[in-house]
């Protein structure tokens, strides 16, 4: 069994708002999530006492032409000369950093650690950043055929629909649900319900003079092909996560010397991380193994099992991968995820919350910062500090689960309040 | 030349030729498509091609409105969308490639387990003539 040489632990956490912030750089947001975060620590503390610094970041080479990010955004917050690296695993480079982070106060190495992600993408045009994420898959032999990134997971959506029997209006309910939470979180980009969507298009009408959309609920408006087009068969626009600029940061420390810092810390009761193969690798495409392999290493870990986790952020990067997850995290058997779902069970008020903080597809998805932006939310809701979507019943055990490219990749947290 | 390295480039040159070739482990037997150099299973290095038979069943698929700009100028858009997915070949190993075949007005109706026969794509891309590997409805 995997375990730590000594304990770590979560003192402190911020992050900037997830959004398009033009004239921003990932420097300028980098800084607004490392000055949340040290008012975050509450009893205070002098960042000269860090010793090391991880970097979750995708493609600032691409997304700005800054081929080389650790020293700068460390420049940026006073951190040179120390330690400053880049991880770099696609969409699951921050949760990426995190590991590196805790394994390097749990070596002994450091006691101190700044660890954190960046991205800044809506510099680009739709068009550049779909070329810019799908490097992010097989360059040689998925690109060549057509795949997009929505068309890898579009196509994982086929396949888990032809096997368990869920359908498009699955889908459809996830980006209601996670609509719902976002609408409660101010960092979000899309903080809005659907209901808020239709009332921005019919107000748009209006102002135009032209005649004003109606629809008999929410999901009628995300069946109509008009306000929610085909993107990728069966995704649709409210199925794809959006185009994100947005940082994280979180202050790691060992575990003897967390009340220094906080009379609230989080421990990190498991840290697991899986690689696995392209798409046109794996034998089963209705689930995402690397999801179940780091899962069922952080459980072990942890000594715990799926029915003791009370707060979950997943990689919803695209709506049915929600629905995978939950069931690649062992929360409801094979085949049973999109009923659960459909049943309410992972809303706000559910059995198993999933994505209280909007997930990706409404809080935004900064690819760099997605990771240690799942963590923020567990820090919240484990610390009772969520605000209007705070989870009911002082929950004490909260996981992450962060998938890189088309699932080559996912790195899975669990933190714990004692 | 580069059919020696059992790499991306000695597959692609069979596609040149309309042929789609895997790889299969001298040692232990197993076969992969698309090729490996080294076998993933037992870590020999003693391959030879192998030629798939061209018959599958299709696995997961998109029809694809906003494509990359290769597929775009190829005359693929929203209004004229393509179809991409995964096919898993009788032999055992599956590959990603262009559906072609289907009535991709009516995506709901395009069925996984659909059987498949290879086929093969040429297609001028500025001066060149490239070929792609395709899969229709056997």
């Amino acid at each position: 069994m995997k375990k730590f040489n000594r304990g770590v632990a979560l003192v402190g956490a911020g992050m900037s708002s997830f959004g398009a912030f033009p004239g921003k750089t990932t420097r300028d947001l980098f800084v607004e999530a490392f000055r949340e975060m040290h008012a975050s620590v509450d009893k205070g503390f002098d960042p000269n006492d860090i010793d090391e610094c991880y970097f979750g970041n995708y493609s600032s080479s691409q997304f700005e032409g800054q081929g080389f990010t650790a020293p700068f955004i460390a420049n940026a917050v006073g951190m040179n000369p120390r330690p400053a690296i880049r991880a770099e695993n696609a969409c699951a480079s921050s949760g990426t950093a995190v590991r590196l982070g805790i394994t390097a106060i749990a070596s002994g190495i450091a006691d101190m650690v700044l660890v954190g992600g960046y991205e800044k993408e809506t510099d680009r045009s739709t068009e550049e950043v779909t070329a810019i994420l799908a490097t992010a898959s097989d360059n040689l032999y998925e690109n060549v055929a057509g795949f997009t990134f929505p068309g890898l997971y579009a196509a994982l959506s086929t396949a888990y629909m032809h096997r368990y029997g869920a359908t498009p209006e699955t889908m459809m309910k996830v980006a209601l649900q996670n609509h719902e939470n976002g609408a409660l979180n101010p960092k979000a980009q899309f903080g809005k319900r659907i209901s808020d969507f239709i009332k921005m298009k019919q107000r748009s009408a209006e102002k135009k003079g032209k005649p004003i959309p109606e629809w008999d609920d929410e999901m009628a408006f995300l069946r109509d092909p008009r306000a929610n087009p085909v993107i990728s068969w069966p995704m649709r626009l409210f199925d794809c996560s959006p185009v994100s600029d947005g940082a994280a940061a979180l202050l790691l420390v060992a575990e003897d010397m967390a009340h220094n810092f906080t009379d609230k810390p989080l421990y990190v009761r498991a840290s697991a991380l899986a690689s696995g193969v392209p798409m046109h690798d794996r034998s089963d495409l209705s689930m995402i193994e690397t999801a179940t392999q780091a899962g069922q290493t952080a459980y072990e870990m942890a000594g715990v099992g799926p029915k003791d986790i009370q707060v979950c952020e997943v990689h919803d990067c695209f709506t049915m991968t929600q629905v995978i997850a939950t069931e690649d995290l062992g929360f409801f058997a094979r085949g049973e995820g999109w009923r659960a779902l459909e049943e309410g069970r992972t809303a706000r008020d559910g059995d198993r919350p999933i994505n209280t903080s909007g997930g990706l597809k409404s809080k935004g998805h900064p690819v760099g910062a997605s990771g240690a932006g799942q963590v923020i939310e567990v820090w919240k809701q484990l610390r009772g500090e969520a605000g209007e979507r705070q989870l009911p019943g002082e929950p004490a055990l909260g996981l992450t689960h962060n998938l890189g490219g088309s699932g080559q990749v996912c790195a899975v947290h669990i933190f714990e309040r004692r | 030349m580069s059919k020696d390295l059992f790499s991306a480039a000695g597959f692609y040159e069979f596609v040149d030729e309309k042929k789609l070739m895997g790889t299969k482990c001298k040692s232990c037997g197993e076969l992969f498509l698309p090729p490996r150099p080294l076998c993933s299973s037992c870590h020999s290095e003693d391959m030879e091609w192998v030629e798939m038979g061209g018959k599958g069943k299709l696995e997961a698929f998109t029809v694809t409105l906003y494509g990359p700009t290769r597929m775009v100028e190829a005359g693929y858009s929203a209004k004229n969308p393509y179809c991409v997915g995964i096919v898993r070949m009788d032999e055992g190993p599956a590959i990603s490639a262009q559906i072609l075949g289907f009535d991709l007005s009516k995506p709901e109706e395009i069925k996984v387990g659909t059987p498949m026969s290879l086929t093969f794509i040429d297609r001028k891309e500025g001066e060149e003539e490239k070929t792609y590997i395709g899969f229709e409805p056997a």
